[in-house]
């Protein structure tokens, strides 16, 4: 049995979507710490100063390459999984049978989709825009402090940061968990904990992503 | 419960063969009691259809005691119909009221292609135990009851997970079309088995390869299959088959 056979066999092919799931899971652990620094509600100093570090210093632009691949991957994967599983079935019922799982674990791909989206103009927003001046030094440093301040005083820029958010939370409310069973938990008492867990994180970590941008345009922080 | 009759409006999946399109057809049934069970419904209304010159509905059955997994029919947006841990043969009429309307459906999924109306060909799944579901023994004398300890916890998952009757709903349940839940029971009871040990990894990697090139899709952990399982499967199966493959692939040669 060659790798290659692991990786396309339709189980090979949920380990890596489990695998990247759950390293996208550990960047938004680091993402969530980072940003929140501007809680501080010192003018952005504490938060320019991580912020420097990320863009400036190789180790974290070294690990962001494994980011890049970590998110290919798993969008890759993502879609191929959809696309495929929906082949799968070319005459649907006539009465679909929706009780007997949520409507979020069925709307994976839908809901990644919209991450995706997000992601886009997310990263257009600060990503882009500061890569190319301190990273390649093509101009002087963006002050990402300021910047979010004038992307965060637009009413719709807010309420699309919001649906990003709450597209993560439900994605994740299904994907925590299944990651997890996907690597092969399956004893009781870890899988009771993993679903606690992750209903928790998926609450708590796309309701911090969206108190920013919320924070920033009721002025809570200057 | 208080024994009635009711009158039925049916709504039932007719195809003539595997190339031809397939409908829905309407029927009606009348003064079916409520003691019956679903398939002697289906046998007053092809008796009907018998009497009028129509060809009557085709479906699988065998057992109709809820232990062979043939009787695959796909009732009103559920697998064997509305009731939990249950089979189409031992749904009963008083899950039903006087009027009510039922839509039948087969099971959904290309590699169960329809063969004639609700009855659909499921060998793929004979063909997924042939490809490892069993355990290569060389037939001496038997052995003594006992002969080999097994722990009490571990046979009563095993067994638990040897319940599966091969019926297919947790395929027509997934939105995947996935065969996970059946071969994860397959797995497990055997590997949860010292018997099954010596062929553990060589059976899920033949069996995963197999159930891939009937193809079925690939699991998402939604949890369909475990709810509509006539013998309440559980889903954590899958989790062990998961970590059987990976033991296996890591492993292997
Ligand atoms: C920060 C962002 C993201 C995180 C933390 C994340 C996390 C996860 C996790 C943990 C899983 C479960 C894996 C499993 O069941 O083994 C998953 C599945 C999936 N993700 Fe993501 N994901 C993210 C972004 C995306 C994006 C951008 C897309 C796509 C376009 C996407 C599409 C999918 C799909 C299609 C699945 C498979 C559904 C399933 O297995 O049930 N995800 N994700
Ligand atoms: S796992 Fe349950 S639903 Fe699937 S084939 Fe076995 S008995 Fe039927
Ligand atoms: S006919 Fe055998 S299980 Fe229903």
């Amino acid at each position: 049995m060659t790798w290659k056979q692991v990786f396309i066999s339709s189980v090979g092919k949920k380990l890596v979507m489990g695998l990247t799931g759950i390293f996208l899971i550990l960047f938004l652990i680091v993402h969530a710490g980072l940003n929140a620094c501007i809680w501080a509600n010192d003018g952005g100093e504490m938060f320019l100063h991580a912020a420097h570090f990320m863009g400036g210093n190789w180790v974290p632009r070294i690990l962001e390459i494994g980011l890049f691949v970590g998110f290919i991957l798993h969008i890759y994967q993502g879609y191929l999984l959809t696309v495929e599983n929906r082949k799968k079935r070319s005459v649907g019922y006539a009465v679909a049978y929706s009780d007997g799982s949520k409507w979020y674990s069925r709307s994976m791909g839908l809901l990644g989709t919209l991450i995706l989206l997000f992601l886009i103009m997310h990263m257009s927003h600060f990503w882009f825009p500061n890569r190319s001046n301190q990273g390649f030094l093509l101009g002087p440093e963006i002050n990402l402090y300021e910047k979010m301040k004038t992307e965060f005083s637009v009413l719709w820029v807010v309420i699309v940061y919001v649906i990003g958010c709450i597209s993560l939370a439900y994605h994740l409310a299904h994907g925590f968990q299944s990651a997890f069973k996907t690597l092969g938990v399956h004893n009781k008492k870890y899988n009771k904990m993993l679903v606690s867990i992750g209903y928790g994180f998926s609450v708590i970590v796309p309701l911090v992503f969206a108190m920013m941008p919320i924070s920033f345009y009721f002025k809570w922080i200057q | 419960m208080e024994h009635y009759h009711m009158n039925l409006n049916l709504k039932v999946w007719r195809q003539k063969n595997n190339q031809s399109k397939g409908e829905f057809k309407l029927y009606r049934v009348e003064n079916i009691s409520s003691e019956m069970s679903f398939l002697e419904m289906f046998d007053v209304l092809n008796e009907q259809l018998i009497r009028d010159g129509e060809d009557p509905v085709t479906f699988d059955h065998d057992c109709r005691e809820g232990i062979c997994g043939a009787c695959s029919m796909y009732i009103n947006g559920k697998p064997h119909g509305p009731w939990q841990a249950n089979t189409t043969c031992q749904l009963h009429m008083r899950a039903f009221k006087d009027g009510d309307t039922i839509v039948v459906e087969p099971w959904r999924a290309n590699a169960f292609p329809v063969i004639k109306d609700l009855m659909v060909d499921r060998s793929a799944f004979d063909r997924i135990i042939q490809a490892g579901g069993y355990i290569s023994v060389n037939t001496g004398n038997a052995v003594d009851g006992n002969a080999l300890p097994i722990e009490k916890d571990k046979a009563d998952s095993s067994f638990a997970a040897a319940m599966c009757i091969g019926c297919g709903a947790c395929v027509a349940a997934c939105k995947n079309s996935s065969a996970m839940l059946f071969l994860s029971a397959k797995v497990s009871h055997l590997a949860l088995l010292p018997q099954g040990a010596p062929e553990r990894k060589t059976r899920v990697m033949n069996m995963v390869a197999q159930m891939d090139k009937e193809g079925f899709g690939a699991c998402t952990n939604t949890g369909a299959c475990e709810a509509t399982c006539p013998k309440e499967i559980s889903i954590s199966n899958i989790a062990r088959l998961n970590q059987e493959y990976l033991m296996a692939s890591l492993t292997a040669e």
